[in-house]
């Protein structure tokens, strides 16, 4: 309990650093720092119509994607390809969208979900079968499928699945039956629902399951889990990695049929990569993956607004977003090391009398 | 004299590896220094190269005194270290990896025609440009002798050389040995096969528990008093009742073969253990004990033979940190881990849940029970003590309700009073009607719980004679038979 409580302490710290970090370098540079977090907060927060259509719509593939980094991780498999997983299922889920002429919404937007979701499954399956199969590092295969998914995506949107009239680099508009409706009031589609609904079942799994303790278990200590716990760790950890596959896919097909209706290049602006921040800021937790997704949300869409009004590029969140990782890291490397001292001066290995 | 080492006393912790150990080594002899796992040999052999400093005691060469600060300092000195285990850089060659060792400048042509010249010189022919990790284990080894050799070294220790060996590679090693010494140099071998040393060695000094317990000419001392210096003296244990052999069977084998990682493995084992026997296995490590329990406890497959246990099964690793325990976790969970899906704590069969409210009171009861001190059923496992945390597997083990309990050094590194509740504990499951299977190398704690006695050498097992004294089990333990002359 103490420990999850100093690691709350420890992001909050990380994130008050990464904002006093901005708000300095801004001065420095010549900025009016306090207009300009001003126009980020009010860019993220100022309204309920940025809060919802500008900071937690884009919320929703953070969250959905941090889900699926930290399932990974919970089992000790880092998947760092969660940008081509997106891609795959956003590439799968236009596919069916842009096919589903006719189909009622009940049917269509179901198969977009799924098809987002087996697109994402697939893209894992080769490096899961390359881990299996020779021992391939899972970071190395899911990292550079990544720029063939982005190559892939930039192929299909010229080739395969362009725009009827072949001008823009962009697939056809899915059909209406296959748009995600909105949450009434806002323009903040029914994935974020979604999203929220898979956190819980996120932190169920993890908190209450034989499975998703024996996960947690494969990760914290392999040998252990497979010698007296018998784990069969392959299988478990290929499933953990299918799964995070599968929460990117969603999150692809959503971005399709919630926000573009369509396929484009750059539909993704990097949630694959900020999505590890915010699944490592919340240190893994289902629930807190929420908060946070929504906390680098806010950072981004604050960034739109901060370049519009004070006229700073919107490309300093993102130094915002790596000091905020870098604090934490630090935090827990200092948590560690006193912990250690602390060992050493009591003397205790036993520890508890 | 070539090296003297006198009055050497360490300590780790409170524990006293060596005690006023005075071994000398000189020029044209191969010493052997022989003793049970523990005794102190590789302490001693790596103050001796410099690895280890120690408390009391003084080191001199030549007569000279020296201070060895590092490996390299002993190496300055001659002093060249065989490890039982390669300690070549895979990737890198041959003539690299001898020129890492030796501190030789790396120049392509030159390195090969100086590794050339100094393994002909060596009669110990390696190709200069193969890399370190195609080497079979015996060049592997052979690579180790040539490294330790490569700066001219006069003193040459050698780490349990014949573990990873087959019988000629061995004798080609000593061999060599015997033609370094006949030129002039020092061979101290670590072993703690009695038959090696009596083969190789022209001195034998024997260590027990830390000090010298018996220190003659080769030729002066016989196999016997060599094995009762290493064992200890021939006290002669009261045989105890064997229990009644009505028990159901519930571990059987025949011919059974288990392929080790780094050993031979097990080679041969029959024998069946009925419920309420309490059946322990002695051997030095490394003679294919660990590999049958291992298979016993269906954690590793048999290669050959047969092989049929009744479950449940419980399992208790030696290794308590890496394999029984995850110390992040809390005593809870790892309860929950080890207890398996039997547990009453696990609800819904599509879906299994855990309980975590009943498995957390249920712990609370077994650290009770079990008299394992903690803060209460969340404190993390790696905050217990070594004795703490074997009681816990223990009563974790037994909370499967097992009919084949399997354990593998049950007391390693407990005081005693932890020892014995482990040994009661370990006694009740067996008179519970539960197959109790351990393997210790303890030969004192052997001799205390087995009912009946089980030897491993060089990966055969065999019974033990109802009433076999330590002698006698010294004896069937240091004896490097071969299946076939079972």
């Amino acid at each position: 309990m103490r420990s999850s409580i100093r690691a709350l302490g420890t992001s909050l710290l990380a994130l008050a650093v990464g904002l006093l970090l901005l708000a300095v370098g801004l001065h420095l540079a010549g900025y009016d720092a306090g207009a300009a977090l001003a126009a980020l907060w009010d860019g993220a927060f100022g309204s309920w119509r940025a809060f919802t259509g500008a900071t937690l719509l884009r919320s929703v593939p953070l969250i959905l994607i941090g889900l699926g980094f930290a399932l990974a991780l919970r089992g000790g498999a880092l998947n760092i390809g969660a940008e081509g997983q997106f891609y795959a299922g956003a590439i799968a889920a236009a596919w069916v969208g842009v096919h589903a002429g006719g189909w009622a919404p009940w049917i269509a937007l179901p198969s977009v979900a799924l098809a987002g979701i087996v697109g994402g499954t697939m893209w894992m399956a080769l490096p899961v079968v390359l881990k299996l199969r020779f021992g391939v590092l899972e970071v190395i295969s899911t990292l550079l499928l990544n720029f063939v998914a982005e190559a892939l995506v930039s192929w299909m949107v010229q080739g395969p699945m362009q725009e009827p009239s072949g001008i823009y680099p962009q697939s056809a508009p899915i059909v209406e039956a296959a748009r995600l409706p909105m949450l009434p009031g806002t323009r903040l589609h029914l994935g974020f629902v979604a999203a929220l609904i898979a956190a819980s079942i996120l932190t169920w799994i993890f908190a209450r399951t034989w499975w998703g303790f024996r996960l947690r278990a494969l990760g914290e200590g392999p040998r252990a889990a497979e010698v007296s716990g018998r784990v069969r760790g392959n299988r478990m950890i290929a499933v953990a990695l299918l799964g995070s596959g599968a929460l990117a896919g969603l999150a692809g097909a959503f971005e399709v049929s919630g926000v573009s209706y369509a396929l484009y290049q750059n539909l993704s602006p990097g949630y694959g990569f900020t999505a590890i921040g915010v699944a490592l800021l919340a240190r893994l937790k289902p629930s807190a993956i929420v908060l946070t997704g929504i906390v680098f949300a806010a950072l981004e869409a604050g960034a739109g607004a901060m370049q519009r009004d004070a006229g700073i590029p919107a490309v300093t969140v993102y130094v915002v977003e790596g000091v905020i990782i870098l604090v934490l890291l630090l935090g827990d490397a200092a948590a560690r090391r006193g912990l250690r001292r602390q060992v050493v001066a009591t003397g205790a290995v036993d520890g508890i009398a | 004299m070539l090296l003297s080492l006198s009055g050497i006393s360490k300590s780790f912790g409170s524990v006293a590896a060596l005690r006023g150990v005075d071994l000398v080594v000189r020029a044209g002899e191969v010493h052997a220094v022989l003793g049970e796992n523990g005794a102190g040999k590789s302490t001693l052999m790596h103050i001796a190269d410099g690895l280890l400093r120690p408390d009391a005691g003084t080191i001199a060469v030549d007569g000279v005194p020296v201070r060895f600060r590092s490996a390299r300092d002993a190496r300055r000195h001659g002093i060249g270290m065989v490890h039982q285990h390669s300690t070549a850089v895979p990737a890198l060659s041959v003539m690299e990896n001898i020129a890492l060792a030796a501190g030789w400048p790396v120049a392509p042509g030159q390195l090969r025609r100086r590794t050339a010249e100094l393994t002909a010189r060596l009669a110990l022919q390696l190709d200069p440009l193969q890399p370190a990790s195609e080497l079979s284990v015996a060049l592997k080894q052979r690579l180790e002798v040539v490294k330790a050799l490569a700066s001219d070294a006069r003193i040459l220790l050698l780490d349990e050389p014949t573990t990873v060996l087959a019988p000629t590679e061995a004798e080609e090693l000593f061999n060599f040995v015997r033609e370094f010494a006949r030129s002039g140099g020092a061979v101290v071998l670590i072993t703690h096969k009695l038959d090696e040393a009596l083969a190789a060695a022209d001195q034998v000094t024997v260590l027990r528990h830390g000090v010298v317990a018996l220190a003659a000419p080769r030729a002066e001392v016989a196999a016997e008093s060599l094995t009762e210096a290493m064992i200890g003296g021939a006290i002669s244990v009261a045989a105890r009742p064997r229990p009644t052999g009505d028990g159901p069977v519930l571990i059987q084998c025949d011919g059974l073969e288990v392929k080790g990682e780094s050993t031979p493995g097990l080679r041969s084992a029959s024998f069946t253990i009925r419920g309420g026997e309490l059946v322990a296995v002695a051997g030095v490590e490394g003679n294919g004990q660990r590999e049958l329990l291992r298979a016993v406890a269906q954690l590793q497959r048999p290669f050959r033979g047969l092989l049929e246990v009744a479950r449940p099964i419980a399992f208790v690793p030696e290794d308590r940190t890496t394999e029984g325990l995850i110390p992040a976790l809390s005593l809870t969970e790892n309860v929950v881990l080890g207890v398996g899906r039997i547990a009453p704590w696990i609800r819904g069969h599509r879906v299994r849940r855990v309980d975590w409210s009943a498995a957390g009171s249920r712990t609370t009861e077994l650290l009770e029970e079990f008299d394992v001190r903690a803060k209460g059923p969340g404190a993390a496992a790696g905050s217990l003590s070594g004795g703490n945390q074997q009681k816990l597997l223990i009563a974790r083990a037994l909370e499967r309700r097992p009919r084949v309990l399997v354990a593998e050094n049950p007391t390693r590194g407990l005081d005693l009073q932890a020892a014995a509740d482990v040994h009661a504990r370990l006694r009740s499951a067996a008179a519970a009607g539960a197959a109790v299977l351990i393997y210790s190398n303890d030969l004192d704690e052997v001799l205390e719980l087995g009912d009946r006695i089980l030897v491993a050498a060089n990966g055969v097992v065999v019974e033990a004679e109802a009433g076999a004294g330590r002698q006698r089990l010294g004896e069937m333990m240091l004896r490097s038979g071969r299946p076939d002359a079972q």
